[in-house]
């Protein structure tokens, strides 16, 4: 139990730290004037590569428009423009990692979520701009509305998911904690082995599912249902790209650029979810250092704790105190 | 037992991950400014002059070639400029002003317009300070986006005009970045300057100084 203590600090510190990838988002995004970090000469640096970047993005399309050697730059052009505008609000790594920490997941499965989520707002943005611009010469304000309206629903979806997801496993959470509590929660029995320990709780029914059971039943929906909730909102970067690139008379050389941005989004998308998956899979074998019952409840209350993030941040994102991506309203 | 400091690494990544390259411009705006004063020798009101960029411009004015002939008139672009300025009061029109180390309070925007060249997207506005408003002294305007999703940079050449000011006014112009914060050093008026503050646009604000 003496490393029991430090096992709990640490695990402690990684719900902090959790905690605290919520916060800083709501903090940096939220209120205008909201937290900020120091001054730096590397900021002011990044600024001005970014606006090069941009500036060479914009140029590279007017090129690609008569040359076909510059539409191959392009499409390379967008692969970093994915790989680095995904680091930024709106592309979903907060949602999936709080899912991925609330439903457990392969590193495979992981990786395939981001990916499909990614691809999903490309999709989008592909169909927004394809319909409103290049079918029926809409206004950039109509386009800006119908986003809202996409959003809007994306982000009731969140919630609705997170939701669901806390129903279920705060109701394991609860039967694990009933159950723990019938144990009189004895500390003494050797590790990882709710189910074999024989004291007398008198029902061995009276245990809560382990969380390794929840994590292979149903997932394939609710990972779909995720992808739809991160992905059904389109990027902003793509749609920028792909208006202009349909100005420039090369719509189609902008889909493609699109679907190339989004594997750059995924890539950056695929190492958050990575890192989550590696967080959930640390905290599981921390908490594996307890006793049975303990740990159960520690993993299931990781658990809720992600599933009640996924809520926090669909609520946020429909308030507005978590700002996604935001255009100037035209 | 030794502690495990995995997770202080893995905690660090998730904080990286999460902030350091949160904030970044989806619109880049390069701008002038008129800085106009009144016979009192007060501030009376700023003339800004922004620029679009040219994917943000496209996006913002695709379909309001109403006539389809190409061009972009002022009346094809009134009714956007209307949008334009009455949703910048959200923002604050982006513009943080302090007279006499005073902050200063702002009209809704008056005399603005849009117009179209050269793939860009320019818009015309006249902010007039609310009656009274401007003490009189060292006028400090910052102009930026504190949530930074849009990056203004002033204009190459003669960013800053002074309007009728009183001849012993002295004009200082500092360019966003911290770079041209160190090298001017952080004199009293940066201090005096400072508006909205510790934000983290505010690092890239571009500040208009004048002393007279």
């Amino acid at each position: 139990m003496r490393s029991g203590r430090s096992a709990d600090l640490v695990l402690g510190l990684l719900l902090l730290a959790a905690a605290a990838l919520v916060a800083t988002p709501l903090l940096a995004q939220g209120s205008p004037f909201g937290g900020a970090p120091a001054p730096s000469g590397f900021s002011a640096w990044l600024l001005a590569k970014q606006a090069e970047f941009y500036r060479m993005l914009a140029a590279t399309v007017r090129a690609a428009k008569t040359d076909g050697s510059a539409a191959v730059w392009l499409v390379w052009l967008s692969f970093l423009y994915g790989v680095f505008h995904a680091a930024g609000p709106g592309h979903g790594k907060a949602v999936i990692s709080s899912y991925l920490v609330a439903d457990g997941s392969t590193y495979r499965r992981g990786v395939a979520l981001s990916v499909a989520a990614a691809l999903l707002q490309a999709i989008v943005a592909i169909a927004v701009v394809g319909v409103l611009s290049v079918m029926l010469g809409a206004t950039g304000r109509a386009m800006n509305l119908t986003v809202r309206v996409i959003e809007l629903a994306a982000y009731g979806l969140i919630v609705a998911f997170g939701l669901l997801l806390v129903w279920r496993k705060g109701g394991a959470f609860l039967q694990a904690r009933a159950a723990w509590r019938g144990t009189g929660h004895d500390h003494d029995h050797h590790h990882g082995h709710s189910h074999s320990h024989g004291h007398d709780h008198g029902d061995d029914h009276a245990h809560g599912p382990e969380p390794g059971e929840l994590k292979g039943r149903g997932w394939l929906k609710r990972g779909a249902t995720a992808v739809v909730a991160v992905g059904l909102r389109p990027c902003s970067g793509a749609i920028l790209v792909l208006v202009f690139a349909w100005s420039q008379g090369i719509f189609l050389i902008g889909v493609v650029a699109t679907l190339v941005m989004a594997l750059g989004t995924a890539i950056t998308v695929t190492a958050i979810a990575t890192l989550a998956v590696t967080g959930r899979a640390f905290a599981e074998r921390l908490a594996r250092t307890r006793s049975g019952g303990t740990a159960v409840m520690l993993i299931l209350g990781l658990e809720v704790a992600g599933a009640v993030l996924i809520v926090v941040f669909g609520a946020a994102l429909i308030t507005g105190l978590m700002v996604s991506e935001r255009m100037l309203p035209v | 037992m030794a502690i495990d400091c995995r997770p202080f690494i893995l905690g660090a990544l998730l904080l990286f991950g999460a902030t350091a390259a949160d904030a970044h411009p989806h619109v880049w705006m390069t701008f002038k400014s008129e800085v106009v004063y009144g016979p009192n020798g007060a501030l009376v009101a700023v003339r800004h002059v922004w620029t679009f960029d040219e994917m943000f411009s496209t996006f913002a004015t695709q379909g309001l070639d109403k006539n389809n002939d190409g061009k972009l008139s002022r009346d094809e672009l009134a009714e956007l400029a209307e949008v334009n300025v009455s949703s910048l009061k959200e923002f604050d029109y982006f513009t943080v002003a302090k007279a006499g180390g005073k902050q200063v309070a702002f009209d809704p925007p008056v005399d603005y317009w849009l117009e179209y060249a050269d793939s860009q997207l320019t818009l015309h506005f006249t902010l007039p300070v609310k009656a009274g408003a401007a003490s009189p002294g060292e006028v400090a305007l910052d102009v930026y986006d504190p949530t930074y999703f849009v990056a203004f940079n002033f204009a190459e050449s003669d960013p800053v005009k002074l309007v009728s000011a009183p001849a012993a006014c002295k004009l200082e112009v500092l360019r966003s970045g911290a770079s041209n914060l160190a090298s001017q050093g952080l004199s009293e008026s940066f201090f005096n300057g400072l508006t909205a503050g510790s934000s983290f646009g505010a690092q890239f604000a571009n500040r208009i100084i004048v002393r007279c």
